[in-house]
């Protein structure tokens, strides 16, 4: 039964991956500062800078540039949602299907996409293009590990497959397919934008893509949507590859360790071109995540 | 005794209050559209790399006038930017401040003789900090940044506010420098 509280503790999960992975990115700045010999922001700059771009005025490309920037942080809001934070804390039981994010994670981007081609720009669209075209090719290896987790645990559920992972004799996914924990991890960089697979925002060659035309309150909205989508796909990551997690402290080092080495990694590569970024992925990702698949759901050679 | 009874603000008062709370989070926050065209722009990788570290005082580079909050102009303006200068500040949203750097903004420097160059920049649009020098030191930039925020809160870095108010005098400036402000080249046909 969905009741009005189901509702608000949803949207409370929603703020709360709003307020963990705004916090979590200034910490990740001072990091990569110290990593470059600087001193770096305040831990609180990345709340400075959205609460600013939303006291900024703001001009209008048309009615579908400002729907569409509504509809993305509608859209990331929905999905953020259903996402389990820890085994207790989750808003609606039953309804943490892991297809529930693919299909609802797509309403946020295609509000951003629709958004990105009404403001008229061809940086924007070729913004767009490239970021639909990186979708395509990291989701076809992370796709392929998914359905073997969701083979190995019977399940398809969220929470049910960080609870198979913590059962005692069971392993976490990250130790029980390390081909597929590999392949995992670049998809997630593949996902969250970060430096080899940053072509889509590519701010020296494109202008920063997608959101090449955005001042003001529109990129404060998708400043926060952003934030939210991070929030989502690392704690999707964690449930799915690293047991999930028991209690609020569990989850909070799992989210932040995961976030920091990706974005540590990300610091110090380059930047691929958009023919790279698909070749990459479709050359060993798509290989590993193959052969992964057939260790261990033909031959059955599981580390459990 | 100080009465406690409670006195409802005025709309004037509630916006400045609004206006007050804004102005904390943009002068902790600004983020730069660097126009490089002269050679002051020497001086701004020092200032944002690991040597003075712009990034700790909020601020940093933007990719497009629409997300910008400060114009960095470094150096010496000939007739043909100008006219991309001017488009790119009407692009910004509004607050907007402007930062000119060296003196060949303030008095067209070592260009000051030069048919191809303006000379005051502060006839063409309007400039919130100079940071004066041929070329300024990197702390003297670093200073002027901290004197824009000092501008932004005590409320006179208002260039945008001017902008808008003498409009008509700017327009007749730009129009007599460059005859007129449209871009014409095969990017904005």
């Amino acid at each position: 039964m969905i009741s009005i509280l189901n509702v608000l503790l949803g949207l409370g999960v929603a703020l709360f991956g709003f307020v963990l992975q705004t916090s979590v990115g200034g910490i990740n700045r001072k990091v990569v500062a110290r990593l470059q010999k600087r001193r770096g922001p305040k831990w609180y700059q990345e709340f400075l800078d959205i609460f600013k771009l939303l006291s900024k005025r703001a001009i209008s490309h048309g009615w579908v540039f400002d729907f569409g920037v509504i509809m993305a942080l509608g859209g990331i809001i929905a999905t953020a949602m259903f996402m389990p934070v820890t085994n207790n804390i989750i808003a609606f039981e039953g309804y943490d299907n892991f297809f529930i994010f693919v299909y609802l994670i797509a309403v946020g981007m295609l509000g951003m996409a629709m958004s990105a081609s009404g403001s008229g720009n061809p940086l924007a669209s070729i913004g767009v293009m490239r970021a639909l075209t990186t979708m395509l090719a990291y989701e076809i290896p992370f796709m392929l590990i998914v359905l073997t987790i969701i083979k190995l645990s019977g399940t398809s559920s969220v929470s049910g497959i960080a609870a198979f992972q913590q059962m005692s004799n069971h392993n976490w996914f990250a130790i029980a397919l390390p081909l597929g924990f590999i392949v995992s991890v670049l998809s997630l960089m593949g996902m969250l934008g970060k430096k080899p697979f940053e072509t889509y925002i590519a701010p020296a060659e494109i202008a920063s893509g997608p959101m090449v035309e955005y001042g003001g309150k529109q990129l404060g909205m998708l400043f926060i949507m952003h934030e939210i989508t991070i929030f989502i796909e690392v704690s999707l990551f964690v449930h799915l590859f690293l047991g999930g997690a028991e209690n609020i402290a569990i989850f909070l080092v799992k989210y932040f360790l995961v976030y920091t080495v990706v974005n540590l990694i990300s610091n110090v590569n380059g930047r691929f071109k958009i023919d790279q970024v698909v070749t990459f992925f479709y050359k060993w990702p798509l290989f590993l995540a193959v052969v992964q698949v057939i260790i261990a759901v033909y031959l059955g050679w599981v580390i459990l | 005794m100080k009465s406690t009874k409670f006195s409802p603000m005025t709309n004037e008062q509630i916006d400045r209050k609004w206006w007050e709370i804004g102005d904390f989070f943009r002068r902790n926050s600004l983020w730069m559209l660097m126009y490089c065209t002269g050679c002051c722009a020497i001086e701004l990788p020092p200032a944002m790399t690991s040597a003075y570290d712009m990034e700790r005082l909020g601020m940093g580079p933007m990719a497009t006038p629409r997300q910008a909050d400060v114009l960095l102009v470094t150096g010496y303006l000939s007739l043909k930017t100008l006219r991309r200068l001017i488009y790119s500040y009407e692009q910004m949203s509004e607050p907007k401040y402007i930062v000119g750097f060296g003196s060949c903004t303030i008095n067209g420097g070592i260009y000051h003789d030069s048919h191809a160059v303006i000379n005051q920049l502060d006839q063409y649009i309007p400039v919130d900090v100079y940071v004066a020098g041929c070329m300024p030191n990197t702390e003297a930039v670093m200073n002027g940044f901290i004197d824009l925020m000092e501008l932004i809160k005590s409320k006179k870095a208002d260039g945008w506010k001017r902008y808008e108010k003498n409009n008509a005098w700017y327009k007749k400036n730009q129009l007599d420098a460059l005859g007129s402000v449209e871009v014409k080249d095969e990017f904005h046909q």
